[in-house]
């Protein structure tokens, strides 16, 4: 089998807070490290989408920074095409930062402002091929504008100029222009109305198709991951619940949290919604700081027992692709 | 009986240095005791400023003409002081970001208390009882120790299970939540959604608005569903109908487009295609047109008025009342 294109295993990302007077009045010593993720492990092939999955303060953005070597990670490895991040010299980081884009949540946020469509997609190919002729780099943006479906003539706007889908649609022609092969996008549509959200999915979509790339997709919404997926992660509190192809995942859940997270989403289909059981769960997201023992979803939990304040779950993998966290999954 | 609302030709205009914003531009319904309403629409549809002028609310660069009657009162063009006896007491309003709708000096109990102080004039225990039982009844655990605490200290669900606790600290006629559960993470939005529709079987005389993008939050709450486009009501009607016979292609493109968990295959269609309508400058006719799959010529010339079809469905749109 082939190595996949980006491979993470045992990832961790620890935040050291500083000590606080208090603490340190209280002799805690040297502050307390926050860890964004834990163990964390994935694997993503050339042309396919993994989605990850879960809510605020799971660590999805940390993962998303760490993937792009923005974090450094405390333990565990993450390898892009069998080459480990954490090795990599200067010149072979910049190499890859030219393979590997992002495209963000906040459309409007991260496009400069004093900036014009054309310049903003121009700069990538500035920056990495800075021996291109101004005909060819304004060639380039051009055809890459119309291939995210904007028109030639907006190529000298300015983007407050632009509705969100519009800007979107610049980041997205950004993070193509220098033809990536894995593009990191975190939370791309949650800004965006469904009517145009529909329109980005298919456009990411298509570019993907078009250049076999890969899209490492973070989102909290699992509606709009399963359109655009073909696998799921889902992170709870930094450490993976339960991983799977989409078509499993969304029809037969094993892990408690991602069934109760797919229970919890309301359905367009008012007879559906009357019927439905929602799976409830109780209680407040536990402090990063000081997470439970054990699984640390055990506090929110409607299966939890004894056990698992007392073992860490260990990851039980089913088959190629598939496995969860949990003590006492079903038989599958 | 008369209906507990009733708007009649509402418009609202927003100036800005830009030029007039036609943000609401003609629309008009009513809201029974008891009813949920759920208001559907994406941004700039116009679903917030109806109920914003509803509430006496709007931004100073606001201005509401038409007749908003609220148990057969007049409310648009009352002053403010009058106003305020009306909201808060009557009709309350709960928003999307809890964050920004409690202030961050105040602690709850303060915040929870200044109303049912002023318009009942409750006494400092009573008021104080009232909201510890709301606050238990909102299912807040530790009820009596979060009213000590400021906004800050709690979460993000806690926060909204708050404000609507404390919208309903005067026993309102009318509940509008504007994007309720929009700001918050999933598991917690389905805490929010069972508590919005335990407390609307629990008092059933109380009208209940809900103002929302999401098609599948519309799905579980609503009884009678409005949907908005470009400052008007293009369709409305029983949940069901609107749901699984949308007739205005506007609602068939929105719930096409919605990303579903549960349907049978994960494809989505692009059934919308295009922006919506630029409100500083209207064009002439329907302003779905320039988006729809079928438009025809008096499409161009003459707005569609929301007609009713068989019993409470009506449609605004040429081709489905020709």
């Amino acid at each position: 089998m082939t190595e996949p294109l980006l491979s993470v295993r045992d990832l961790a990302v620890h935040f050291a807070t500083k000590a606080s007077w208090a603490d340190r009045f209280k002799g805690n010593g040297g502050g307390s490290a926050v860890k964004a993720l834990d163990g964390v492990h994935f694997h993503l092939r050339e042309g396919e989408t993994l989605g990850i999955v879960g809510e605020s303060g799971c660590g999805k953005t940390t993962l998303a920074r760490a993937v792009l070597g923005l974090v450094e990670s405390s333990r565990g490895e993450i390898r892009y095409r069998g080459r480990e991040l954490s090795k990599l010299g200067r010149g072979e980081l910049h190499a890859l930062r030219r393979e590997v884009q992002m495209v963000f949540q906040d459309p409007l946020a991260s496009l400069d402002p004093r900036m014009t469509a054309g310049d903003i997609v121009a700069e990538p190919l500035k920056t990495h091929e800075p021996r291109r002729s101004r005909e060819e780099v304004r060639r380039k943006v051009r055809d890459m504008l119309a291939k995210v479906g904007l028109q030639p003539e907006m190529i000298n706007r300015y983007p407050h100029e632009f509705s969100g889908g519009q800007c979107q649609r610049i980041g997205i022609a950004r993070a193509m222009v220098l033809a990536p092969r894995l593009v990191v996008c975190d939370e791309p549509v949650s800004a965006l109305d469904v009517s145009i959200q529909a329109q980005i999915l298919r456009l990411l979509t298509e570019l993907q198709r078009e250049s076999g790339l890969s899209l490492l997709f973070i989102s909290h919404d699992l509606s709009v991951v399963r359109t655009i997926c073909h696998r799921v992660t889902v992170l709870y509190l930094g450490r993976v619940m339960e991983s799977a192809p989409c078509d499993i995942l969304y029809r037969r859940p094993r892990h408690p949290y991602t069934r109760a997270l797919l229970s919890a989403v309301p359905v367009p289909d008012p007879r559906k919604e009357r019927a439905r059981r929602r799976i409830l769960l109780k209680g407040e997201l536990p402090s990063p700081w000081d997470p439970p023992s054990g699984c640390v979803f055990r506090t929110r939990c409607f299966m939890a027992r004894p056990r698992c304040a007392a073992d860490v779950p260990l990851w039980r993998s089913a088959g190629k692709d598939r496995g969860a966290a949990c003590h006492f999954l079903p038989s599958s | 009986m008369a209906p507990l609302l009733e708007v009649r030709d509402l418009h609202v205009e927003l100036s800005t240095p830009e030029g007039k914003v036609h943000a609401v531009n003609g629309t008009s319904f009513q809201l029974e005791e008891g009813e949920i309403l759920g208001v559907a629409g994406e941004s700039g549809s116009g679903k917030s400023q109806v109920f914003l002028a509803v509430m006496g609310l709007l931004a100073d660069n606001g201005r509401a003409r038409g007749s908003v009657r609220f148990q057969g009162e007049e409310l648009l063009h009352l002053s403010s002081r009058a106003m305020n006896r009306y909201r808060g007491r009557r009709m309350a309003m709960v928003f999307q970001d809890p964050m920004t709708s409690l202030n961050p000096y105040l602690k709850i109990r303060r915040q929870m208390t200044e109303g049912v102080r002023f318009h009942l004039k409750a006494t400092r225990r009573e008021a104080r009882a009232k909201a510890l039982a709301l606050l238990e009844r909102v299912g807040i655990p530790d009820a009596a120790r979060r009213l000590g605490m400021y906004p800050h200290e709690l979460s993000g669900g806690m926060r909204q299970r708050v404000t609507i606790a404390m919208a309903l600290m005067c026993e309102p006629r009318l509940l509008v939540a504007d994007e309720p559960t929009t700001a918050l993470d999933v598991t917690f939005q389905a805490q929010i959604l069972e508590l919005l529709k335990e407390l609307s079987v629990e008092d059933a005389s109380r009208s209940l608005v809900t103002i929302t993008h999401d098609m599948g939050v519309m799905a579980g709450l609503a009884h009678r569903v409005a949907v908005m486009y470009g400052g008007r009501i293009v369709e409305t009607g029983p949940v069901d109908d609107v749901f699984y016979e949308p007739l205005h292609p506007y609602t068939r493109g929105l719930l096409e487009s919605v990303p579903r968990v549960d349907a049978p295959s994960a494809d989505l269609a692009v059934a919308l295609p295009g922006q919506p309508p630029n409100l500083q400058r209207l064009p002439r006719g329907c302003l779905f047109r320039e988006r729809c799959p079928r438009p025809r010529d008096e499409c161009a010339v003459r707005s569609p008025s929301l007609l009713p079809l068989d019993g409470e469905h009506a449609v605004a749109c040429h081709e489905v009342n020709p």
